[in-house]
């Protein structure tokens, strides 16, 4: 698990699962188990903060030659 | 006309109902005249308060009443007048009431719908032939898109109701816009080229290719081969989003998936949400939470049982059993001694009677005396060393006596 220098939504979520899948699953020394709880606490705060502050972002590939396209918004 | 059997000059006379109800009848039982196709020009036209729509098809020769129920007329997407040039379809009956043969019509679409629909039809068929539309080509859709081309009108309303969908179900989401006309005749080439150059983008998820609603000219840029195999040809899945609902178009047959509007599209390109992802989130911190906690009751029974089994297996109980085994040690050392000096003592007992037997105090109790010189304490045992008025120590068994010789030697 590597930290990411801006937080990635989708990478700290799929961190956050594996963590969960590796706390539930495998037989873990208590200390390594207390390490893996306090990252997952703090990728799960993350994506929290990610989810709520996202915003759509748009960007437009260099237009078709004009045309009409008769649609109107 | 059914035979009937009447005496001869007798005639069969009809009730004008019955009449009229056997015409009806013949009209409605006609193969022909049950489902039947009219091209022809719409003239007295009239929708009253009823919404029914009631007008005359005519042409050079003839013409012919038509009624559209209310019911019928919401498939409609064009306004009818008088001089509009149609193509109805129906079926024929006699409306016994006003006395004349009616065309009851269900559909009704302006001149030049039907040729593109059947055009529509013979392409449909043709790509489905070559297997464009197999269901096996249709490809799983990403669960969690990242990026997602859209391939549409920029000024369109279209692309804003993708974009609110979007917004309002996952603004984590990137949207790239591939713009492009969609209708006209260079349409199609840019919905080819919009779908081609997303697909240069490495880290795109899903296209959706869209237009709102419109007539079936309008449509028509997405009932083209060209659109259709690009389509196939993406290599990430695409969502088509044409028109409204009952719209289907080549685009929706080629598309991975058919969405029945543009809002559909995007409400289906996003099938987890902010909310679903936020929930999750929530949850996975419970199941930490409860992994943790579990972890830690079984690391405290299993120390519980640990220290049972240390206490089972602890040097305190050897020590104990030692100390016992000492104490018995010691007791039978102990008898053991006891016995030892025991039988010491009786035998110096004996060896104490027999050395006594020999001793002087042994004769000194038979009667004998010690006599010594009270000066010199020499022992007496013969007349030469005695001299008159000599003091002399008598040692008898039980103590000594002071006396004097006393006179001259018998």
């Amino acid at each position: 698990m590597t930290k990411q220098a801006t937080p990635n939504f989708e990478a700290a979520f799929a961190s956050l699962q594996q963590i969960i899948t590796q706390l539930e699953n495998s037989e873990l020394p208590l200390e390594e188990a207390l390490k893996l709880y306090e990252e997952g606490k703090r990728l799960s705060d993350i994506c929290s903060q990610l989810l709520e502050t996202a915003q759509l972002r748009m960007e437009t590939l260099s237009a078709n030659p004009a045309t009409p396209d008769g649609e109107q918004a | 006309m059914p035979e009937f059997d009447f005496p001869p000059g007798q005639h069969l006379v009809f009730t004008v109902a019955s009449l009229s109800n056997y015409l009806r009848e013949m009209l409605e039982t006609d193969e022909i005249l049950r489902d039947v196709w009219v091209r022809g020009e719409i003239s007295n036209f009239s929708q009253p308060r009823s919404g029914h729509l009631y007008f005359t098809l005519k042409d050079n020769e003839a013409q012919l009443r038509c009624v559209m129920w209310k019911g019928q007329t919401f498939r409609l997407r064009f306004n009818p007048k008088d001089g509009q040039s149609v193509e109805v379809h129906g079926a024929m009956s006699f409306y016994p009431a006003g006395g004349n043969v009616q065309l009851y019509v269900d559909e009704m679409q302006p001149v030049g719908e039907g040729q593109l629909y059947q055009e529509f039809l013979r392409l449909k068929a043709r790509l489905e032939a070559e297997g464009l539309f197999a269901p096996e080509l249709k490809r799983p859709l990403p669960r969690f898109p990242r990026r997602i081309g859209v391939v549409t009108s920029p000024s369109g309303a279209a692309l804003q109701d993708i974009l609110n969908t979007l917004r309002r179900r996952l603004p984590l989401a990137r949207v790239t816009l591939a713009p492009t006309a969609v209708q006209g005749a260079d349409a199609p080439a840019g919905i080819v080229r919009g779908i081609h150059d997303l697909n240069a983008l490495p880290d795109l998820d899903l296209i959706i290719v869209a237009r709102g609603g419109g007539s079936i000219e309008d449509l028509w840029s997405f009932n083209d081969e060209a659109v259709a195999y690009a389509i196939r040809a993406s290599r990430v899945p695409v969502i088509s989003g044409v028109g409204h609902e009952t719209d289907f178009t080549i685009a929706d047959f080629a598309a991975d998936l058919r969405a029945p509007t543009p809002t559909a599209a995007a409400e289906l390109a996003t099938p987890i949400t902010t909310t679903d992802l936020s929930a999750e989130i929530v949850s996975i911190s419970q199941r930490m939470n409860l992994a943790l906690n579990t972890m830690i009751v079984t690391l405290r029974q299993d120390l519980l049982l640990a220290e049972n089994r240390l206490q089972r297996h602890s040097p305190a109980q050897r020590v104990r059993t030692f100390l016992q085994y000492q104490d018995e040690t010691r007791e039978r050392l102990e008898r053991a001694m006891n016995h030892y000096l025991s039988q010491h003592r009786l035998k110096l007992q004996n060896q104490i009677a027999r050395l006594e037997s020999v001793s002087p105090a042994a004769v000194l109790r038979r009667g004998f005396a010690i006599i010594t010189d009270a000066q010199t304490h020499q022992v007496i045992s013969r007349r030469g060393q005695t001299s008159p008025n000599q003091p002399i120590q008598i040692q008898l068994s039980d103590g000594k006596i002071a006396a004097r010789i006393s006179g001259d030697n018998p």
